[in-house]
């Protein structure tokens, strides 16, 4: 396998970082990447976005979290987190024990709340800070931010100003226009762009006659939305200059592939994480395969073809 | 009934797999609770109710599945002491069994009370382990006619372990804190990752927030909120 490898360079660059391969473990399916460490070497993986923060500690939501859908589930977690606080405090030492690319994820509910956090975040020791201005599970704003290109803009271009940090700002496919939401981001000073959040999405319990989450509404993700998040991708690779990542029912070497086709620098893989928690480690192993026998010595050699 | 080769993992009384016979035909996995370890082999006793179990009922022998496990905290069988009631309803009943012989290799006397909606199931499984076994339905079928909650006299046990339905263990645990009787619960819940990470089955305790995979799904019944 080692030689094997040898033939294949799977090596990228995000915003100036090096990731030694372009797979990246999506906030809020990986923890801080304990979890799955406990199952394969998580140091493989090219990078771990933490699960999502928030300058304060939440304890998320109440009710049903988690829902199986066709092709795909739909999550309300909520944002259950510890604080950056205790995320720098002890979050960081654990995953640098894995030696990958470090992204801090972080949400917020106000503009000060973004600012503050992201401070915090610029000064402690991660690698990248990914602005999520998408949660669709979080009430009083969290999805304001992701869905007008104007807020997101302002959002952003405040946490800039605080971030000397890389900015990777996570968009949300619930956003008016993907297009001139990323374009109004790149503007305001992100460094990348991450997309497909979840779709905010609806299931309803017919014997309750309720809504299944307490919200109303969740975040649909997984297969199902893949192909709407590849046309996302490439729509937006076409318009902007800042590298993009890839995010949305990748579940194979494949998917990996066709992503960066339409224009990825690096893509995350979610729910795919839950139905097979070693997957990450066989999308690689496939990944190298699959680029041995199509003839691709270097994902750079692919990257935006289509 | 699922019978599964073993290789090897030490599984405790009330952990659970995440099991698929799929593979991404469904996006989750599925916790299932053991119902009997074997030197050589796993049983698993679930109930068909939706698309998941489903595809398990139509596995032939021999046919390939996947395992996660054993994953979560069972029951802490090697520090409970004295007398013991394992009281299990419906779908609950089957990590009781288990349990149940754990305890009894342990050296601790255990009566079991089943609660079944209509048919009994497993009863026999547990002869071997119980002093006494009580049954219930809710009719009237087998056994008592009425609740098995009704049957339970906490005061005679030291500890009393509960799996099922959610307002019968809280029927038990009160029971039990009337009578000053320790009593842990086995909870149920919504997973999608079974192993701490995505956060999914969390609940508020009166230790602040814990994850059902991961934490549990045992717990204390007096650190539970009902809520």
């Amino acid at each position: 396998m080692a030689e094997m490898n040898n033939k294949v360079n799977l090596a990228v660059k995000v915003a100036g970082v090096d990731f030694k391969n372009p797979l990246i473990a999506a906030s809020g399916t990986f923890g801080f990447g304990e979890e799955y460490n406990e199952l394969y070497d998580v140091g493989l993986l090219g990078g771990i976005s933490s699960k999502g923060l928030t300058l304060h500690p939440k304890d998320g939501n109440e009710g049903i979290r988690v829902w199986e859908t066709a092709s795909g589930m739909m999550n309300s977690v909520g944002l259950q987190n510890p604080g950056v606080e205790a995320f720098i405090d002890h979050g960081i030492a654990q995953m640098r024990r894995f030696g990958n690319v470090l992204i801090a994820n972080m949400g917020g509910h106000s503009m000060e709340d973004y600012i503050t956090g992201a401070s915090m975040l610029s000064g402690a020791d991660i690698d990248m800070l990914e602005l999520n201005i998408s949660c669709p599970n979080v009430k009083s704003g969290g999805m304001a931010f992701g869905i007008k290109a104007d807020v997101a803009k302002e959002v952003v271009g405040e946490v800039r100003k605080v971030c000397a940090k890389p900015l990777i700002v996570k968009l949300s496919p619930n956003a008016e226009n993907i297009v001139d939401m990323a374009l109004a981001c790149e503007e305001a000073g992100a460094d990348a762009l991450s997309l497909v959040n979840t779709f905010q999405a609806m299931a309803i319990d017919i014997h309750k006659r309720k809504p299944v989450f307490n919200n109303v509404y969740a975040g649909l993700s997984g297969a199902a939305i893949k192909p709407i998040a590849l046309r996302m991708v490439h729509s937006v690779c076409k318009k902007v200059q800042v590298p993009v990542v890839g995010i949305g029912g990748i579940y194979t070497a494949e998917d990996v592939v066709e992503f960066i086709m339409a224009g990825a620098a690096a893509v995350q893989i979610g729910t795919v994480n839950f139905n097979n928690p070693v997957v990450g480690r066989e999308i690689l192993e496939n990944l190298v395969q699959l680029c041995q026998k199509e003839g691709i010595a270097d994902l750079n050699e692919i990257r935006g073809i289509c | 009934m699922l019978e599964v080769e073993r290789r090897g993992a030490e599984a405790a009384a009330g952990q659970y797999y995440m099991l698929k016979s799929w593979e991404t035909e469904l996006t989750l996995m599925r916790p299932i609770s053991i119902f009997k370890a074997e030197t050589d082999a796993l049983h698993f006793m679930y109930r068909t109710v939706g698309q998941g179990t489903q595809r398990m009922a139509r596995l032939k022998a021999g046919d390939p599945i996947r395992l996660l496990g054993p994953c979560g905290n069972g029951y802490p069988c090697a520090e409970i002491k004295g007398k013991v009631a394992v009281l299990g309803g419906g779908v609950g009943i089957p990590p009781l069994c288990e349990t149940a012989k754990t305890l009894k290799n342990n050296g601790v006397e255990v009566d079991a009370y089943l609660g079944f909606r209509d048919v009994l199931f497993a009863v026999e499984d547990f002869e071997p382990y119980c002093a006494n076994i009580f049954v219930s339905t809710e009719k009237g079928e087998e056994g008592y006619k009425g609740f098995v909650t009704d049957l339970l006299k906490p005061e005679n046990y030291d500890v009393v372990l509960t799996c099922g339905p959610e307002v019968m263990m809280r029927k038990v645990a009160s029971m039990c804190a009337e009578k000053g009787t320790t009593s842990y619960c086995s909870l149920e819940h919504r997973m999608a990752c079974g192993i701490g990470a995505c956060l999914g089955c969390s609940i508020r305790t009166k230790n602040g927030m814990k994850r059902v995979c991961k934490d549990g799904p045992v717990f204390l019944s007096t650190d539970l909120l009902w809520d």
